[in-house]
């Protein structure tokens, strides 16, 4: 390899493995997170949460904490209300208070909101607030939340009596129904995807910074869609939207949990306005764990049918959905219950039906969260786990039984039972590949001979198809904000570019990804384009960076602004080298005059001259620029096999992952580092879902899982070395035939695990076990079935 | 009460509320923002300082106990614009995604690596065991501390010299 070679392979002009170009500040120290950031004269914000999950607020004593002489201002619903703040809407056309003023409907609701000089200071203050409350009934388990002497939890919603929240189905019910009454075997199984928490190590946070003088509201803010957020203020707030500036800046993770709006920011706004000063107001972790968007929660209880010989008919599920308090989920309005009914799956069905109930309980709103692309990660838990309980009842190989009736290459574009559309796939490649770079079938002999000596050794398999991009905006809003996203390029007169997104990383290299699209596009190396983001001062309006959703959605939009860009050089170069357009041809960054390849102009003389006095074609206004907003035609669906190894002590119960094969497709490949990367991570989550994790409460409504010595997360010696491969299909209707690869691991893995988990725990006779697999449920389930037998 | 500490080789005397974290020290006090603060509860390791050397958590460290001694952060791993070879290893290898748990991990590794200069990927496991991160499951951050490791010798500066 040549050292031109060489450098081109580390600094690719376009697609490739490029180190990132966010990392130098990073590794520095030098990232500049919103807890990071001191504006001159700041205070320092802090609430004050319920103690109880469900009580009626009787009186709130705010005079000792104002006499705190570090203490500038406290804060109650009751201040809120005549400014209509005490409530505010959520992401799913529901309402939560930002302060409560009647009753407290979770444990760690906000109650007050004190701002003082430091933030020691501010903590302080919130223990001279007294507070009476009139402790009620909590709704706990979302089995008893519609008895009929339930508690009704949100008596503020008017002529509401009850704790019912929506009902939701898709599919045709009778046509499964038919379908499972024909069917050779039918297996049945309840399963709960247990509530968990995102946890990104940077909390929530903000810094409001009104100015009196201009009436403009500047708010940093740990936020996934500042766009979104902006709109959202002015609609509530009644601020002009022109004088709201939201900047993102570096996020220490998302992963869903920094989509919606929470009470701290808007308390940290009022504090501003009232004090006029700027306000910082940082969570702490268990405020994170016990407050902010909680993921999962579904009770699940799912069927399958198949023929005796192993041809999947149908499946169908009847879900209860724990919202909490509120229904805060950020979701399309279209759908309640996110895209759970992708749940038909990677198979060519008969039928499929789903109906899914939400329910108010006293817990913590949310829902959407921790990469779960709008409920896919539960949608693909419950069919895998499904496939392999059949295969269990047919006594076949899971491999095989998936292999037998995933969908066919040539059945794409396929529209599911429940209506979707899936883009593009070949699943029985990428199955193969998995099963090959596992070494299944020796896996199984060894499994074989281990079993023999008494030790638990598990496989698991799965197949997921991921429904991600979100999305058209005819079928998908937030608030009725339809899900498409800007772009903006423009080449400076030197041939240096900027590009400009609405969309935000969270640690998923925007910088260093989107540089590439532009890079691939026209020819500009990617350390000569920055990318804009994060400030809807200085960006074009789109809906964020959530559901996988940047690639899809965003980086069409940058490659179709790119494309523009280019033809417009192409009318500008035809200009300066006195030929027709159509007399051009382009290679990466560069035209020329066909058959004359030595005429030609290259990007950044053509960049000059758009800024030049040359005399431009007609039509064609001066500078290197262009913009896009972009409606995806259709989601995109990435997908991908998983393999599995577990070992199980069954002294102790202990599950230790052994080995983890992923192969995954997300079309187009930008970064393969980035993008192996975004897997790694997703794997790990699934460990911790699949093994660790579980939001708990006790019968009172006590959060149990309120710091990270009680919700435990995956460390390095939990997890494998990681063992990921890969296959591309492009998706056929995006611009550069990406599909998006963010959440695939998360949404993929936990099934995988758990069905490897359930494997090893075969020869107990074990079908099914719940997540999470901790060493007490396993220890007991092997137990049981020893006593039992 | 007063405390009087060096910081990346820079002494510091300052007049503390007893109960300040050292976290909140280096953070609010002295400006040194790439200590972050994650949990609380010495779990998440994004906190991670070296006090003499040693790797210690500086959330559940209050700033008084650090009197008389001497702490390195992130901010003092590079000197005179040369990175550290755990800071390029984290590149090459993209051991950080969102950044927030980097610093930590950082330092972990070069405490590490100055008392074992060749560790296996075992040895780094453990060593970051009481470290969390939630983006890159943690193999390529394995990796970069390798990388690490088999390029301690490339720089013109060596730990030891970056210690001192």
């Amino acid at each position: 390899m040549t050292a031109t070679e060489e450098t081109a392979q580390q600094r690719p002009i376009g697609y490739g493995r490029l180190k990132r170009k966010e990392d130098p500040r990073f590794i520095r120290g030098e990232g500049n997170y919103v807890d990071d950031i001191t504006l001159p004269n700041m205070l320092h914000g802090a609430i004050l949460r319920s103690p109880v999950a469900h009580a009626r607020i009787v009186s709130i004593d705010t005079s000792r904490a104002v006499a705190h002489p570090k203490v500038v201002a406290v804060i109650t619903g009751a201040d809120l209300e005549p400014l209509n703040l005490a409530w505010m809407p959520t992401l799913s056309h529901d309402t939560q208070a930002v302060l409560a003023t009647d009753k407290v409907r979770f444990q760690g609701q906000e109650v007050a909101f004190v701002v003082a000089e430091d933030r020691y200071a501010a903590r302080d203050a919130l223990e001279l607030i007294d507070v009476e409350y009139d402790i009620l009934d909590a709704v706990v388990d979302p089995h008893h939340a519609l008895d009929p002497d339930a508690p009704v939890i949100r008596d503020d919603l008017e002529g509401k009596t009850d704790n019912h929240i929506f009902d939701w189905e898709s599919g045709d019910a009778a046509e499964c129904d038919r379908v499972f009454a024909e069917a050779d075997v039918v297996v049945k199984q309840t399963m709960l995807y247990p509530r968990v928490h995102p946890a990104p190590l940077e909390t929530c946070g903000a810094i409001a910074d009104y100015d009196q003088v201009t009436g403009k509201l500047t708010l940093y803010e740990t936020t996934q869609a500042p766009h979104a957020h902006r709109t959202l203020y002015a609609l509530v707030a009644g601020i002009p939207e022109h004088k709201i500036r939201v900047i993102s800046p570096d996020i220490g993770g998302g992963f869903g949990g920094k989509v919606g709006i929470y009470p701290g920011y808007v308390c940290a706004v009022v504090g501003s306005i009232v004090s006029g000063r700027p306000v910082k107001w940082v969570e702490d972790r268990s405020e994170n764990l016990v407050a902010t968007a909680f993921a999962r929660d579904y009770h699940m209880t799912g069927e399958i049918a198949a023929t005796s010989d192993g041809t999947i008919l149908a499946v169908r599920t009847d879900v209860l959905a724990d919202h909490g308090a509120a229904n805060g989920t950020a979701q399309p309005t279209k759908y309640p219950a996110g895209f759970f009914h992708v749940f038909t799956g990677s198979y060519d069905l008969q039928a499929a039906h789903c109906k899914v109930t939400g329910v108010y309980t006293n817990k913590a709103p949310g829902g959407v969260a921790y990469a779960c692309s709008f409920r896919v990660t539960e949608a693909v838990y419950l069919v895998e786990r499904l496939v392999d309980l059949m295969a269990a009842e047919l006594e076949m190989d899971p491999a095989e039984l998936r292999m037998r009736n995933l969908i066919q290459p040539d059945q794409f574009p396929y529209v599911t039972k429940t209506g979707w559309e899936y883009d593009s796939g070949d699943y029985p490649t990428t199955l193969r590949k998995a099963l090959d770079v596992a070494g299944y079938e020796e896996l199984r002999r060894e499994q074989a001979e281990r079993r023999g000596r008494g030790e638990l050794m598990g496989i698991g398999v799965g197949f997921f198809t991921e429904a991600v991009g979100a999305g058209p905006r005819r079928h998908m809003d937030i608030l009725g904000l339809g899900m498409a996203d800007g772009a903006e390029v423009r080449v400076h007169p030197t041939g240096k570019a900027v590009v400009r997104l609405s969309v935000q990383t969270q640690g998923q290299g925007h910088e260093t990804t989107f540089a590439q699209i532009v890079a691939e596009e026209l020819g500009i190396p990617p350390e000569d384009i920055d990318v804009v983001h994060g400030d809807t001062d200085q960006t074009p309006f789109g809906l964020g960076t959530y559901g996988s959703r940047s690639t899809p959605v965003s980086g069409a939009a940058v490659a179709l602004t790119a494309r523009k860009v280019r033809d417009k050089a192409r009318k500008i170069a035809a200009a300066m080298l006195e030929v027709s357009a159509d007399d051009l041809e382009w290679e990466k960054g560069r035209f020329f005059v066909k058959g004359d390849p030595e005429t030609g102009a290259a990007i950044a003389e053509i960049a000059m001259a758009a800024h030049g006095t040359i005399e431009l074609p007609e039509g064609v206004e001066g500078a290197l620029d262009a913009e896009t907003t972009y409606n995806p035609p259709n989601l995109t669906y990435p997908f991908g096999a998983y393999v599995c190894v577990v070992d199980i002590d069954p002294r102790t119960g202990v599950t230790k992952v052994r080995r983890f094969v992923a192969v995954d497709d997300c079309g187009t490949r930008i970064n393969p580092m980035i993008i192996e990367g975004q897997v790694h991570g997703g794997l790990a989550d699934g460990v911790g879902m699949a093994l660790m994790e579980i939001i708990d409460f006790d019968d009172a409504g006590n959060c149990l899982g309120s710091s990270f010595m009680d919700y435990l997360l995956p460390t390095a010696l939990d997890v494998p070395d990681w063992e990921t491969d890969f296959t591309v299909t492009p998706s056929p209707h995006h611009p550069i035939g990406a599909k998006g690869v963010g959440e695939s691991a998360t949404v993929g893995s936990p099934p995988v695990i758990m069905n490897a988990v359930v494997d090893a725990l075969s020869p107990y006779g074990v079908r099914h076990i719940e997540m999470p697999a901790t060493p007490s449920r396993v220890w007991e389930a092997i137990n049981a079935a020893q006593m039992g037998g | 009460m007063d405390v009087t500490m060096t910081v990346n080789g820079t002494q510091y005397q300052r007049d503390v509320e007893p109960r300040m974290l050292l976290v909140h020290f280096l953070r609010d006090v002295l400006g040194l923002t790439g200590t972050h603060w994650g949990c609380d509860t010495s779990n998440c390791g994004t906190c991670v300082v070296l006090i003499d050397g040693e790797p210690v958590k500086s959330c559940t460290t209050l700033a008084v106990m650090t009197s008389g001694h001497e702490v390195r952060t992130v901010e003092g791993l590079s000197t005179n614009g040369e990175l550290d070879p755990v800071q390029q290893g984290f590149m090459e290898e993209h051991g950080l995604q969102c950044g927030f748990c980097t610093p930590g991990m950082l330092m972990t590794a070069r405490a590490l690596l100055d008392e074992n200069p060749d560790p296996t990927t075992d040895e780094i496991r453990e060593a970051i065991s009481g470290q969390l991160c939630r983006c890159t499951g943690y193999a390529m951050i394995v990796r970069s501390v390798r990388w690490a490791a088999e390029h301690a010798g490339d720089d013109a500066t060596t730990a030891q010299e970056v210690g001192s």
